[in-house]
């Protein structure tokens, strides 16, 4: 192999990259907020006593858990407007994000509140508690410490699925990426940098979330 | 003197089988009642019943002179009450589960604090000095901070028992307080009901504590198979025992 390496160009568009990353995060983040949201409605949902409400839960989750996400990103970004429901590239790369991250939390949501004693419950009914209250002060609140493990994971791999998001032009670190490589060729350093940059980043995510495990975690 | 509870041809089934078969029971002001027999008699789900934990589908309760949990319409249908309306009924009465069930996620005095906030609305430093007193109560203010899960369970009982009474309830259901802990643990916690039982609380628990419940008790009801089976005071029932039924359950008891 005869190749010379020459990162010059890279290191003259750190900016765009980091750019780029700073959007990626950006991404994950909106998305998993209002995933959490979709994915906990949607949990309680498919543990409804009401059958319909049971049916349209379980039907978006295993709808969206079967179709590939790029097909989905394609779907809403091409195929949406044609139905009337227009949105910029970056919403509608955000609303995909959503309901896909929301279909999977949804599942982690449901077997986190299933594992639940259900003395929890009553005990809250007990001090007088109504339902509303006891799922906002007790149910909900337990439940999420307990599944914070879970939802980093799903957050680490919702930030590697924003790369998908240059599919449809959204100028994430991928798509600055693939923009030096093609104006550069310089292929093989674009996308080493482009793949370490992802390692470091989710790295320190993971570290991150990990801080925040401890430290919200229930003392025993 | 009117009753404080008042229960009246109580029947109530968990799908064919039916577990309370018509219970009448009174209560006044300050009785401490003790529920036996053996398990699956219904004792547990007739506590259940008081507090409307289980709903019940004939006869009525009477808690200091309200009807609980149903109403007749005008058409003399029997319908539960809304879900706002049994919740503040069901704060009159205070609950300590077997299991303790306290919030893990919140220290002892947050556990204790959270029904006067949410339910009685009470401002957060007044909750916290009326949590804090009855912590002391317990003989629990130093680990007021503690989560539940630094406690141990006879602790976390007297936690509990904190958390049902600081609602400053008109009665106290005990649900076998004492059976999910170490033998060493459970005087501690005995010694907490017996203190609130010779200060006047109305309590009927739910026990198989043979020699706490003839200590406490004004009243031990002997339940056999969803139905009263004898009752009378603890000498009548532990020293007398009129039928063979009981006499055979306390054969087999330790006392």
């Amino acid at each position: 192999m005869n190749y010379d390496f020459n990162f010059d160009v890279i290191w003259r568009n750190w900016e765009l990259l980091a750019q780029g990353l700073g959007l990626g995060l950006f991404l994950a983040i909106v998305s998993i907020a209002i995933g959490c949201l979709i994915g906990l409605l949607a949990a309680f949902g498919m543990l409804s006593r009401h059958k319909i409400l049971r049916w349209i839960a379980g039907g978006y989750v295993s709808a969206i858990r079967n179709t590939p996400i790029l097909v989905l990103i394609l779907f809403c970004y091409f195929a949406l407007p044609q139905l009337g429901i227009a949105l910029d590239k970056i919403s509608s790369f955000i609303f995909t994000l959503s309901i896909y991250a929301g279909a999977y939390l949804a599942e982690v949501f449901r077997s986190g509140l299933v594992a639940l004693p259900k003395g929890l419950r009553e005990a809250g009914l007990a001090i007088g508690l109504t339902e509303f209250k006891i799922k906002t002060n007790i149910i909900i609140p337990v439940m999420f410490r307990n599944v914070l493990p879970s939802l980093s994971n799903n957050f680490i791999s919702l930030f590697k699925d924003t790369s998908l998001a240059a599919a449809i032009a959204v100028p994430d670190l991928t798509f600055y990426a693939r923009k030096i490589n093609v104006e550069s060729f310089r292929v093989i350093e674009t996308w080493m940098v482009a793949s370490m940059i992802y390692v470091v980043a989710c790295y320190v995510i993971a570290w991150l979330l990990r801080r925040l495990e401890q430290r919200l975690a229930v003392p025993r | 003197m009117s009753p404080i509870l008042t229960i009246s041809g109580l029947h109530k089934s968990f799908g064919e089988l039916e577990v309370l078969k018509g219970i009448d029971l009174t209560m006044q002001q300050g009785d401490v009642v003790s529920l036996i027999g053996s398990s699956g008699s219904g004792k547990t789900t007739l506590l259940r019943c008081v507090n409307l934990l289980e709903d019940f589908e004939k006869g009525s309760i009477e808690l200091a002179g309200q009807k609980i949990g149903y109403r007749e319409d005008g058409a003399g249908q029997r319908r539960r009450l809304p879900e706002r309306e049994v919740a503040r009924q069901r704060s009159m009465t205070g609950m300590a589960f077997q299991q303790f069930n306290l919030f893990p996620h919140m220290t002892a005095i947050r556990n204790v604090m959270l029904g006067l906030i949410k339910t009685k609305n009470m401002p957060k430093d007044e909750a916290r000095e009326v949590a804090q007193k009855w912590l002391e109560r317990v003989g629990m203010a130093a680990r007021s901070d503690h989560y539940p899960g630094q406690l141990s369970g006879g602790q976390q009982q007297r936690v509990a028992i904190a958390r049902a009474i600081a609602m400053n309830p008109q009665i106290m259901l005990f649900d076998e307080v004492t059976s999910a802990l170490d033998p060493e643990l459970v005087a501690e916690v005995l010694a907490v009901v017996r203190d609130l039982a010779v200060e006047g609380m109305t309590m009927l628990l739910v026990t198989h504590e043979m020699r706490f419940a003839r200590d406490v008790s004004t009243k031990v009801v002997f339940m056999h198979q969803g139905r009263i089976h004898e009752e009378g005071t603890p000498d009548e029932i532990f020293g007398a025992p009129k039928t063979e039924r009981l006499q055979g359950f306390l054969a087999n008891s330790e006392i």
